[in-house]
Order: structure tokens, then sequence, then C-alpha cells
């Protein structure tokens, strides 16, 4: 049901003309998705889904759309090529996923590797009660800092650009009032 | 009683999303958007119960605050056509 949901905003997102009305779905679509997220016990990504989604992105998107002049396309001609690329692609993916085993059997390959001794070993090893948090910041604290330097790194670069094309566009203000 | 209740609120999004899509004016949009929000932290406290988890209340306590900055930054945006109106002299304060 939800991901019908889900399918219907998809379509109503590509036909839409008007971008306001983009972003409004847009964000439903982030809540769907992060409802999606909690159905399948995920609550962690699901918290990210609605924060970075549907909050920070409604933002931004919006932001763009004032900053950015919107001319209309024309309507192009469909392609059918990339149609049947996709479908073929979605098709091999399904037909991937049938010999998987179901969903949330313990047994599966992957809870089978290391996942029994992170649970049996957290409190001994690291003293911290939830194991999540134990794997993403002790377990795999070399992964996780990569991460951070990853994203720091892009916050820097982000903030250089912005503030040189702000002071830019202070000194033309400056030269145009004279 | 809560996998009716669970069904009761798909229900009131097929028929907020319905709006959204549909919808002739940017506010009943904007209205559909915020319900839409709402009801995803319904669905997600009902789930909360449905599993025996109620901590997920939590939770849904930070998506209310998400959704309130969405359709802040909406209705800001469309009213002055600007996000960043008065933010200087707020800064400089």
């Amino acid at each position: 049901m939800l991901l019908t949901l889900l399918a219907v905003v998809t379509i109503a997102i590509v036909r839409q003309r008007s971008l306001f009305g983009v972003v409004i779905l847009a964000s439903i679509y982030s809540f769907l998705m992060a409802s999606v997220l909690i159905v399948l016990d995920a609550v962690d990504v699901a918290m990210t889904e609605a924060s970075v989604g549907a909050g920070v992105s409604t933002v931004l998107l919006l932001a763009t759309l004032h900053l950015v002049k919107t001319t209309e396309m024309k309507r192009v001609r469909p392609h059918l090529l990339p149609l049947f690329v996709s479908l073929g692609t979605g098709a091999v993916l399904v037909w991937g996923t049938l010999v998987l085993p179901p969903f949330g059997t313990p047994d599966a390959a992957i809870h089978k590797h290391v996942a029994p001794r992170y649970i049996a070993d957290t409190i001994k090893d690291t003293n911290v009660p939830n194991v999540v948090t134990s794997v993403l910041a002790d377990y795999r604290g070399y992964d996780t800092l990569g991460e951070t330097t990853v994203i720091f790194t892009a916050g820097i670069g982000v903030m250089l650009l912005l503030r040189k094309a702000r002071r830019r566009g202070r000194r033309d203000d400056a030269e145009t009032s004279r | 009683m809560f996998a009716a209740a669970a069904a009761a609120i798909l229900v009131a999004l097929a028929l907020a999303i319905i709006r959204a899509i549909k919808g002739p004016t940017v506010f009943d949009r904007v209205l559909a958007g915020n319900s839409v929000g709402t009801l995803a932290i319904m669905l997600l406290a009902v789930v909360g119960f449905l599993t025996e988890r109620p901590e997920f209340l939590d939770i849904g306590l930070t998506y209310g605050l998400l959704n309130l900055i969405g359709t802040l930054s909406v209705l800001k945006f469309f009213r002055h056509g600007d996000l960043a109106y008065d933010a200087d002299s707020e800064s400089k304060s």
C-alpha cells in the first residue's frame, strides 16, 4: 500500500509542470519513504530520510527555486530505448531477489558472518549498550572517521565557494551604487 | 485495534496525496504536504504500538519538529518570495 502510494507520487512528480508542486510532492515522497523504512524496522535510516529529505532538502529546493529563473522546455518526444533499458534492469534485479532468503530470517548469510561476534562481544569489548552504535563508532571506527572526513572536506569546499561569491557580489553592489 | 487504526491512516494518507496531486492552488498542496507529515507521525506511533515498542513516540516528536520547519519555510517562501527575508536585521541584532 505504501509502495503503491510511493509509485503514484513518483509519477506525479515527473508529470507535474509547476516546480513549486514538485517541491511539495518531493517532501511528501520523503515522508512516505520514511514510513516505509519504519515498517521495515530501520528507524535510524527513516530518521535521516525524514530530516534530510523532508526537512533540509525542501528548504534547499525552495532556495534554489528562488535563485534560478525558470524556463519551460518544449515537450520532448518520448524515447523508448531508456524505458526498455530501465525496465530490463528492474526485471533482472527482481529476478535476482528470487534466490535471496526471505526477509528477516535469522540464518541468512549476512547474519552468519560477523554479527554474532558483535552481539556477543559488544559489552565486553566496548562497554556500549547499543550494538549499532558500537559497530559504527568502534568496530568500524576508521570507516566512520573516513566518512566524517569526506563530509568535513565537502563542507569546507562549499563554504569557501560561497564566501568568495558573496564577497564578489558585495563589491559589485558597491560599484553599481557609486 | 491498532491494525484498524493503521489501515485508517493509510486511507487518509491516500486521500491527502490525491489532494496534493490534484490540488489546484498552492495552498492545497502545502496543506496536503503538512497533513502527510502528520499522518506519517501517526503511522509511526501506531506501528510502534503494533510492534510493542512505544519508544517510537520519541522519534515521532522529532518528525513533528521537522514537519513544522518544512511547512514554515514553504509558507515563508510563498509570502515573501525569499527565504532570507529580513535576515540582515536579524543577524545584526
